[in-house]
């Protein structure tokens, strides 16, 4: 408080550090003694994965600052000109502004190329990291109860970077990212009834029209990061008040998390890793070549390259359209329906909302009312992890679908092999991966098992006097042994007797039984391993020691 | 010339049923003939057996009649004839023959019937072309199977437009003039001289070896393909290698 500073100054030592004026200063206007008392605290486990999400943070703090940079010299306009800049092969060459500046950004703004590269690279990696970030939390569990909110935000910042990123990569109206925007505008038209109208409404009239660019690049740095930052805020936000969740160990219970504190320790770390971010990323600009526009020349609907696809994060999106055999149906009256477009353009959407209903399907399956602080190992909950292999099997699958040419052209395959292929992949994969993920957890469970009651293999080979060789088992310490079985196991949920006691059916819903189902196939026999029971323990240690 | 015009339109119209029209047609010098008898000789040999022994073709190779001089130059001089086995097209490999065989067997071909000839130099110097203009053709002709800049697309069950990096201009030349394998030909009726040059600066600026690259690797010049695979496997690995780093550093010693 500012009262506080008074009787400080009339001390033998004299007047108060210059630091702790300011602080109280500050103070007394905005309370951050409280705030700091009760946030500086802040406990983050030491384990690498937790770091995922600030690499998602960081490389989005560099793709702000980037993009301040260039929106300082790029010019959001479809106005044509004749380039004239430095670049040889481009003189002369009738083009947009937005494309003539975005030359002139990468060979006539000092850093500018550079900078660019940044910025998408950056943002690359940004959607990359979300992803690594979301695998974590979805593998470990971390999405249940208190966090499902905090998962959804996260959902939304995905979606958000997807369409941000198109938005942004679309704007030097390049040759490539022209293509982009005509593909998207095909998926519009496919639209029954409303395509033409929300066709005519975006580009403001015909394809491509003078419209698009300015209006994409308000939506790209305006519109769309204005969200994304409020969205990143209420995320750190929720993640303070959930606290992080941390792995089962000795001293780690669901009531408590167990690391260092934000100050000072976390503080000069997430700093650090800040600027290590930053120099990887620059590192990888600076050496690397991202969409070079400037051999890709200026869109022009008449022209069209092959090889050309989006930005990796929306390479499934174009993925399933080209899967899709190009199926159409003429209604009598003369109304066209796309099934090429129209099918992929459902299941593009359906894709990406089953990421964030997962956590109230799971909550539903397991009407769990508890509050779960501690990340399960992906292995002891063998159904959700399938399920989330199954997902990234069908992304996968997408994306690789996305790129046939390329694939085609380098590896020497046909590309019509490759599209049957990611067609039937597309179905059966999926499955195969689910039943295979559950396969090794369950093993993996079994190992863990066979560990906590026979320990682990010393490697040692020992002769018995009867000639037998054995090979020595090390027992586990308790700390090994608590962690290995800290995990709960939920049980199924029963239907119970068809009767009540008075032989009156009980009325069970449809639903319930379907969930009654599935809760077997998470919890029954077939999808866990029951961990090693104390008794178990206590009997085969003590058979150990008669024997040895 | 014209003396010569007059003997050459006597010769094949007044002893044509004397002689063989092939060995008469363009017999305007020894060393003409003596090559295309030599051609004969090669083709017979390395040839027929697919085209036919005139080069009619059948049901292994196409006819070669009218194919001219500069098919033969392109498809020999690459490589890519005499073919290795049948497949979906034929790839570029380490040619058979020696510049003048390639020369007899182009002699030879060009004897069955009139067709493109091996072009000048000043035809493809990239040096007289436009390199600006050149891109904009090439995007309209060139880039829908080869790509932006020439490296290279699939087409339909296996075959492909080959990667156009660091060819001789010669052969870009004679793949525009004569339309190889799964290529339409581009004849001079079509894509003047002049901008056969000009898409031939333009690959030269920017799909050679000598090439500038301005923003660094190109990663193969694949664009979003392998700029996400380089995110996934180089960007994000280096930067999980931090925080692994970073997560081991801990200030386990002191407890504060």
């Amino acid at each position: 408080m500012s009262t506080a500073t008074e009787p400080r100054k009339s001390t033998a030592k004299g007047k108060a550090p210059a630091g702790e004026k300011v602080a109280d200063w500050a103070d007394g206007r905005l309370g951050i003694y409280s705030l700091a008392k009760a946030n500086m605290r802040k406990i983050f486990p030491d384990h690498w994965s937790f770091l995922l999400g600030e690499i998602c943070l960081f490389s989005f703090i560099i793709v702000i600052l980037t993009g301040v940079y260039l929106t300082l010299f790029f010019v959001p306009s479809m106005g044509e000109v004749e380039y004239t800049g430095s670049f040889g092969p481009m003189q002369g060459v009738m083009m947009s502004e937005a494309y003539a500046s975005t030359l002139d950004i990468s060979f006539d703004v000092r850093g500018g190329l550079l900078v660019r590269q940044i910025h998408h690279w950056s943002a690359l990696l940004f959607v990359v990291g979300i992803f690594m970030h979301m695998m974590r939390v979805f593998f470990t569990g971390a999405f249940r109860k208190p966090r499902e909110v905090n998962w959804i935000f996260g959902f939304l910042l995905l979606v958000l970077a997807l369409f941000t990123g198109l938005t942004g990569y679309s704007l030097p109206d390049d040759l490539l990212s022209g293509t982009g925007i005509r593909f998207m505008e095909g998926a519009i038209l496919a639209v029954p009834v409303l395509g033409t109208y929300l066709q005519m409404s975006i580009f403001g009239g015909e394809f491509p029209g003078h419209d698009i660019i300015p209006r994409f690049f308000v939506v790209h740095v305006l519109l769309l990061p204005g969200i994304m930052v409020g969205l990143v805020v209420a995320h750190l936000i929720l993640i303070v008040y959930h606290k992080h969740t941390h792995y089962a160990g000795p001293g780690r219970t669901n009531n408590n998390v167990v690391g260092m504190p934000f100050m000072p320790v976390y503080m000069a770390k997430a700093g650090g890793f800040f600027f290590l971010i930053f120099g990887v990323i620059t590192l990888i600009a600076a050496t690397v070549t991202i969409n070079p526009v400037w051999v890709l020349g200026p869109y022009r609907p008449d022209q069209i390259s092959t090889n050309a696809q989006p930005d990796w994060y929306l390479g499934f999106s174009e993925g399933l359209v080209r899967m899709m055999p190009g199926l159409e149906w003429v209604i009598p009256g003369g109304y066209t329906l796309n099934f090429g477009l129209l099918v992929p353009l459902a299941i593009f959407p359906s894709l990406l909302v089953a990421i964030a209903v997962y956590p109230f399907f799971e909550a539903w399956v397991t009407k769990d009312p508890r509050e779960h602080h501690i990340a399960e190992r992906p292995r002891n909950n063998p159904t959700r992890t399938a399920f989330g292999m199954a997902w990234l099997t069908a992304f996968a699958v997408a994306m690789l679908a996305g790129g046939n040419d390329v694939w085609a052209v380098n590896f020497h395959l046909s590309i019509n092999a490759i599209t049957w292929f990611c067609r039937i992949a597309f179905f059966v994969l999926p499955v195969l991966v689910f039943f295979a993920t559950r396969r090794i957890c369950l093993g993996l469970q079994r190992r863990d098992a066979e560990k906590v009651l026979h320990g682990r293999e010393s490697g040692i080979i020992k002769r018995l006097p009867h000639g037998e060789f054995i090979e020595v088992h090390e027992p586990l310490s308790q700390d090994r042994l608590y962690t290995l079985t800290a995990h709960e196991q939920h049980q199924p949920f029963e239907l119970g007797p068809d009767t009540d006691e008075n032989g009156v059916r009980r009325p069970v819903s449809p639903l319930e039984r379907v969930r009654a189902r599935i809760s077997k196939g998470y919890f029954g026999e077939q999808a866990q391993i029951p961990k090693p029971t104390r008794e178990e323990y206590r009997a085969i240690a003590e058979s150990h020691d008669e024997h040895h | 010339m014209f003396v010569v015009l007059l003997i050459a339109l006597a010769a094949t119209g007044g002893l044509y049923a004397a002689f063989a029209p092939a060995d008469e047609a363009q017999a305007d010098t020894t060393a003409q003939s003596l090559a295309i008898e030599e051609g004969e000789a090669l083709y017979r040999v390395g040839c027929s057996s697919c085209h036919g022994r005139s080069g009619e073709g059948g049901s292994d190779g196409p006819s070669l009649v009218g194919v001219g001089p500069a098919a033969v130059h392109f498809q020999v001089g690459t490589g890519r004839m005499p073919l290795q086995n049948p497949g979906a097209q034929a790839p570029e490999k380490p040619r058979a023959y020696t510049q003048a065989e390639i020369d007899q067997l182009a002699a030879y071909i060009g004897s069955l019937g009139p067709g493109p000839a091996v072009p000048e130099e000043s035809a493809y110097d990239p040096a007289n072309g436009d390199a600006a203009r050149g891109g904009e053709l090439f995007r309209t002709n060139c880039s829908q199977c080869h790509n932006f800049t020439g490296q290279g697309g699939a087409l339909t069950n296996g075959k492909y437009a080959p990667g156009l990096d660091n060819v001789e201009p010669i052969y870009i030349y004679e793949a525009m003039l004569t339309g190889p394998q799964n290529m339409p030909s581009f004849p001079d009726t079509v894509l003047p001289e002049q901008e056969k040059r000009d898409i031939i600066a333009w690959l030269n600026e920017v799909n050679t070896s000598e090439s500038a690259n301005p923003g660094g690797f190109t990663l193969g010049g694949f664009g979003p393909v392998s700029e996400g695979l380089f995110a996934w496997t180089f960007g994000i690995g280096a930067l999980v290698a931090l925080t692994v780093w970073i997560g081991a550093r801990s200030a386990k010693a002191r407890k504060s």
